[in-house]
């Protein structure tokens, strides 16, 4: 099975296989940041002293403090490296979420089809139709009551931002694979509705739904950053945030102070390049109208003197080369 | 041959599976946009309209038809997975009979174990994401009777009975990594692995290679003898009926028009489209290929079917209580005007008038106006002394000039019902011979 999924990935060539490899690299390396950031960070997120002695406001970057500190007397390197720890936090459980909320919803509005169809399609698209960065500062208001003002709270208000986007993929293959015949065959043997959507839809309408997730996982830290940025999202005193340290170091900025501000938002520059590059990457790899597969070389066995091919080919080389 | 059951014909009469009484499947017609938009209502198509017969325990029973003609939903509807719209269709199963048109999908969904289906396309009635070995064992799985170890034994068991041996070789397959007959067996040993009575085929060899045509029906013979199947044999195909079937039930536009043992139907075909479908296989014999009386015409639409017999229209037999009416007209009326030269189709056409009128079935049909009736009048003079022999003009009652124009009074037709006649049952109006009839084709 797992071969099966992969197959298309290792047959890539050209383009996605360059696209996905330098997306891989780039976001492995903010997971290793999250995974190993108590490790490598000198300080804690909210830490402003180390062993008694106050860390500096406003240090410049040095040996000491990698990339300086800030108005409020945080290591920004240390910042950044946990700030990659709730970045990806907040996107895994957002798209998990909305993946698992929006598949299922789909699924179910697609086959079982009628009003309750009508129902869903209506109020995703309702929820489609506000900016998604408002939504998700009324949920975050709204959630940040209830939940208080951490990861949770800051995921789940993304997630309903991306649910219409899985609903409609999902609703909409549903609804053409529901009349297939192995889907009456299905019936035909006695298979209960539930039966059929888990084990014979299921399989056949999430095929793009990676690509979705990879894709929105990108879009989602942009909102997040942003949400931050404005005060809604992750409390300071929860965990660090890029966006609020972004918004924290504008008037440094102003003053020429360009530390606080720069390697956070080159943070999120990077990892929504890396998030991206994977999406576009498996968008060319599933998606059977942009797919290229790569061509086995066929190898001959060596004849005559090694010599003379290696000549030839590359005389043909340059012949290529020059037209 | 030995898988003819004629002897036993008698004592198996009693022993019938299904019986099916007066069935009926309606589909609502989608209409147009608008007609939806203020819920009007845009007619239905009589996909099976009043079928009555009886399924005998272990023999094959063919339903024949062209495409359209309600075979398919037909054997849908004696599975459940087609809900009818009247009618009963009762199923004599080990603990008491069951009548599947009113039983719950709950009901229905116990039943399974005892009705299969084998579909038309094997590339598409496969999951094609799910490996053989799964596909074939689910319905174990689903109806709680094998897992584990013991599944996988019952699979690897079916598979070998329908030739895909070794087992191990397929299971792990999915269905792209095999060819058409391949899957086709695959999915007789999912519809076999929880010993039905019944199995519904529906076209089962139409998508595949010639070659593995015959294969696949010797493999279902196999396997009615070995498990005591009944089969239900859907096709458009006479040939495999002829060579699998041990009744044969001719179907046009939702209805069965001949009923009875296939030996008896190929040898004397009694209803005129049983005829003409015979007529229609083609002959390997090139000193053979006389000019066929096949009928004319197309099928015509099943949400608006012909008055009295539906086959009249085609029907190369027709006479005059056959259910003439108005749309007979127009079609004779433009068959007519295709002989003329487009002079004189303009000129008769405007004398005439428009014939949509004609298209709303009924046993009166007016044409032209007041002032032009005595010219129209003349004109279906001349239209009848060209071809006095058509059947339609038969049925003709009257032809009155009145104010309106020229009405056109049709005859009451009668809408023949399965009869006996000579070891079948036919719904035509000529059988059994003893029904008196006014002399066919007019004064011909």
């Amino acid at each position: 099975m797992l071969s099966r999924l992969l197959g298309p990935i290792r047959s890539t060539t050209g383009t996605a296989r360059w696209l996905l490899v330098a997306g891989v690299a780039i976001t492995g390396v903010f997971v290793l940041m999250a995974l190993l950031a108590p490790w490598i960070t000198p300080t804690d997120f909210a830490q402003r002293s180390v062993d008694g002695v106050k860390l500096p406001k406003l240090a410049s970057p040095s040996g000491e403090h990698w990339f300086g500190t800030n108005d409020q007397f945080y290591d920004i390197f240390s910042r950044v490296v946990w700030g990659a720890r709730t970045a990806l936090t907040v996107i895994v459980l957002s798209v998990l979420f909305s993946l698992v909320i929006g598949v299922v919803l789909g699924l179910v509005s697609g086959y079982v089809g009628g009003w309750t169809d009508r129902l869903l399609v209506f109020l995703t698209d309702a929820l489609y139709a506000f900016p998604s960065l408002l939504l998700a500062i009324v949920f975050s208001f709204v959630l940040s009551n209830a939940l208080g003002g951490g990861v949770v709270a800051a995921a789940l208000s993304l997630t309903v931002v991306y649910i219409p986007q899985y609903f409609r993929v999902v609703r909409n293959t549903t609804v053409s694979a529901r009349e297939a015949t192995y889907v009456e065959a299905a019936r035909a043997i006695g298979a209960k509705d539930t039966t059929i959507m888990s084990r014979y839809l299921f399989g056949n309408v999430v095929q793009s739904v990676p690509v979705i997730g990879t894709l929105n996982a990108a879009d989602a830290l942009a909102t997040l950053a942003g949400l931050g940025f404005l005060g809604f999202g992750i409390q300071p005193n929860e965990a660090a945030e890029w966006g609020y340290d972004i918004e924290r170091a504008l008037d440094d900025a102003q003053a020429g102070v360009w530390w606080p501000a720069i390697f956070p938002g080159a943070a999120i520059a990077l990892l929504v390049i890396g998030l991206t590059l994977i999406g576009e990457g498996l968008n060319e790899t599933v998606n059977p109208a942009l797919r290229r597969r790569r061509l086995q070389e066929v190898v001959m066995p060596a004849r005559g003197l090694a010599t003379s091919g290696v000549a030839a080919a590359g005389t043909a080389d340059g012949t290529e080369g020059e037209r | 041959m030995p898988t003819k059951p004629e002897a036993t014909a008698t004592a198996v009469a009693s022993d019938s599976l299904f019986d099916v009484e007066e069935l009926e499947v309606h589909y609502d017609l989608r209409g147009g946009s608008l007609a939806r938009l203020f819920g009007r209502d845009t007619g239905v198509v009589r996909a099976v309209d009043g079928v009555s017969f009886q399924l005998r325990r272990g023999e094959v029973l063919g339903l024949v038809g062209e495409s359209g003609s309600g075979k398919t939903t037909l054997g849908r509807a004696l599975l459940g997975l087609v809900r009818p719209t009247s009618g009963a269709v009762r199923y004599h199963a080990g603990q008491g009979p069951v009548d599947i048109a009113t039983s719950s999908n709950r009901e229905l969904r116990g039943l399974r174990r005892e009705l299969q289906m084998v579909f038309q396309d094997p590339n598409a009635a496969l999951n094609p994401s799910m490996d053989i070995e799964t596909a074939v064992g689910h319905p174990l799985k689903i109806h709680g009777i094998a897992k584990g170890a013991e599944l996988r034994h019952r699979v690897a068991d079916a598979l070998e009975r329908v030739g895909l041996a070794p087992a191990e070789r397929y299971m792990s397959k999915y269905p792209s990594d095999l060819s058409g007959g391949q899957k086709q067996r695959a999915v007789l040993a999912r519809a076999v692995i929880l010993g039905p009575e019944l199995l519904v085929a529906d076209e089962p060899i139409s998508m595949l290679d010639m070659s593995v045509r015959a294969k696949i029906l010797e493999l279902m013979l196999g396997l009615k003898a070995d498990l005591g199947l009944t089969y239900v044999y859907i096709t458009h195909d006479l040939a495999s009926a002829k060579f699998f079937c041990d009744r044969v039930a001719i179907m046009y536009l939702g209805r069965i028009v001949e009923i009875g043992p296939t030996d008896e139907i190929f040898a004397s075909p009694k209803h005129p489209y049983t005829k003409a479908l015979l007529a229609a296989i083609p002959e390997p014999d090139p000193e053979r290929m006389v000019p066929r009386d096949l009928p004319r015409g197309e099928i015509p639409d099943a949400a608006k079917p012909p008055m009295g017999c539906h086959f009249h229209p085609r029907c190369p037999e027709a006479v005059a209580q056959c259910g003439w009416e108005s749309r007979d007209l127009r079609v004779l009326l433009e068959e007519h005007w295709t002989r003329r030269d487009p002079a004189a189709y303009e000129r008769e056409g405007d004398l005439v008038g428009s014939l949509d009128k004609l298209d709303t079935p009924a046993k009166e049909a007016t044409l032209g106006t007041g002032s032009s009736a005595a010219e129209v009048h003349q004109l279906l003079d001349r239209i009848r002394g060209e071809d006095p022999s058509e059947p339609l003009w038969s049925g003709v009652e009257e032809v009155v000039e009145g104010p309106d124009g020229v009405s056109v009074r049709f005859k009451a037709g009668v809408d023949p019902a399965l009869r006996q006649s000579d070891g079948v049952e036919v719904a035509c109006i000529h059988h059994p011979v003893s029904v008196t009839l006014e002399p066919a084709r007019g004064d011909g």
